[in-house]
């Protein structure tokens, strides 16, 4: 019993030391530990997070026929709890048909109009940020992992490239504050490590709901830079470069941001 | 958007500042006024009223704000109306909420915009015609990179 | 299309205290909003806040711009009688949003 008991202690002090060891590699830090007590609450709690408006928006929206097929998206892609569970977590992924990467916002106007056959709602509307959000969601508590097919490294590399590419008058790279300065503060606002976790985001500042994209040339706007056009394959190359970068993070969506 | 965006100031170096244009702004005076409006004849009395936000703000356009008050809220002795009221925004009218006994407590909690660096007051009307007050000193600050 | 997220306890005993919280869609314009014309957006808010339970309005809210977008609001109230709660926005045009929940007293 003794020498039982023993060896049940030993393989959990084995089990803690790989799990601190484990911990102790990944000093990856989402957005939401950067937060103050009161906006991490405002994400934490369904009830309080205002990014859960655009999810139960676009919970409707996908039960809604659209379009000359008048099928909705629940009709081929399943209306229970089920449905799309965990499949932004891959996001953005290989397109074999267009040859070419596309985000998950970019892969429901795909759908929009080419199976529904519907005019594609634009980028940044509350129709398709409600169904990125409902979808987005439906990987929430899983973690991030990137599409495993070998077309989407140049995608990688290309956002890798774009992210220490220094851009703008400032001219700064995005890795100049989100690598070399993560955790330090510009004016009073903490840098965060900028990973994708909880798009789409309720970000305090916009008073709503909005994509990766909207952030991104909130960045760009900030060093004095052009931002690229909604829907680039700039942005596409980034997010896919910034999940590999996140590669097994908690997926947080709705996040809220400040 | 509107409020803290109008009155942000000038504070990041490079070329991360942002101009911003004043609109109208209450005035700690106008304040005191819609104060008074509340109050009716009565004197505000500190005590009795708990103002619970923080006091460095993240973002001044969604600010947890509650209001606890001390009462037992009975038919004889309860809180008939809470208002807020701020120093700095282009109004300084936040809310008011009106409650009874049938509230069970004097519990109320909300998010509100903040412009500025500013106080916060909260009354509390009792149903004796008495009215208390709680302040709060808040910072509020600004994200480094919005979209100008 | 405009959401709301009503919480209220399923269930409770007669004379609880119990917590309510409600979360709308709304942008609440406050009308301070520079335009790039030199003009402001016009003003567009909730003002009015119900909450109606067991033939009362337990709890109100008189709204100004200083309130957030998507307003947020939470109170209390004593659990009475089972049946329905009725939760009223009303905007600057007078336009009604009405939601109900029901909760069971025992």
């Amino acid at each position: 019993m003794i020498r039982r008991r023993g060896a049940a202690l030993a393989l959990l002090l084995a089990l803690a030391t790989v799990a601190t060891r484990v911990e102790a590699q990944d000093t990856r830090r989402s957005g939401f530990m950067f937060m103050s007590p009161g906006t991490q609450a405002m994400q934490r709690d369904d009830m309080e997070n205002p990014g859960m408006l655009a999810v139960l928006d676009g919970a409707e929206l996908w039960a809604k026929p659209a379009g000359t097929s008048g099928r909705s998206c629940a009709d081929c892609h399943g209306g229970g709890a089920e449905a799309m569970r965990g499949v932004a977590a891959r996001y953005p992924a290989f397109d074999a048909t267009r040859g070419e990467a596309i985000d998950l916002a970019g892969r429901i106007l795909q759908c929009r109009a080419e199976r529904q056959g519907d005019a594609p709602p634009p980028r940044e509307s509350r129709t398709l940020l409600a169904l990125t959000a409902f979808v987005a969601h439906r990987a929430r508590g899983m973690p991030v992992a990137p599409d495993a097919d070998p077309r989407m490294t140049p995608v990688v590399e290309a956002g890798r490239a774009l992210w220490h590419k220094r851009l703008g008058q400032l001219d700064l790279s995005c890795a100049q504050c989100h690598d070399d300065n993560a955790g330090q503060k510009l004016a009073s606002a903490p840098i965060p490590e900028a990973h994708p976790t909880g798009y789409p985001i309720y970000r305090l500042e916009w008073q709503t709901t909005g994509s990766l994209q909207r952030r991104i040339r909130g960045c760009l706007t900030g060093v004095r830079a052009e931002p690229f056009a909604y829907g680039a394959d700039e942005y596409i190359a980034l997010e896919a470069f910034l999940m590999e970068r996140a590669r097994g993070m908690e997926i947080e969506t709705p996040g809220v941001r400040p | 958007m509107d409020l803290p965006t109008a009155s942000r100031r000038l504070v990041l170096g490079g070329g991360l500042a942002l101009l911003a244009i004043s609109p109208a702004r209450a005035t700690p005076e106008a304040m005191r006024a819609a104060m008074q409006g509340f109050a009716g004849g009565a004197e505000p009395r500190p005590g009795r009223v708990r103002l619970e936000m923080p006091t460095l703000v993240e973002n001044g356009n969604a600010v947890p704000t509650t209001v606890i008050v001390d009462s037992p809220m009975t038919a004889a002795d309860h809180v008939v109306e809470i208002a807020l009221f701020n120093e700095r925004n282009p109004l300084p009218d936040i809310a008011r909420f009106t409650l009874g006994p049938r509230c069970g407590q004097a519990w109320v909690s909300t998010r509100i915009r903040l412009g500025d660096t500013q106080s916060v007051h909260a009354l509390a009307r009792m149903n004796d015609g008495s009215v208390w007050s709680a302040s709060a000193e808040l910072i509020v600050t600004l994200p480094a990179c919005i979209e100008g | 299309m405009s959401r709301a997220l009503i919480n209220v306890p399923a269930k409770a005993r007669k004379g609880e205290v119990i917590q309510i919280r409600t979360l709308v869609q709304h942008e609440m314009e406050t009308g301070f909003r520079p335009l790039p014309n030199g003009g402001f957006a016009p003003r567009l808010i909730l003002r009015r806040f119900e909450c109606i339970y067991d033939g009362e309005t337990v709890f109100a809210a008189d709204l100004h711009p200083a309130i957030s977008a998507n307003p947020y609001l939470a109170f209390r109230t004593v659990a009475t009688t089972s049946g329905e709660m009725l939760f009223r926005w009303i905007d600057d045009r007078g336009a009604v949003r009405e939601e109900r929940a029901t909760i069971e007293v025992t």
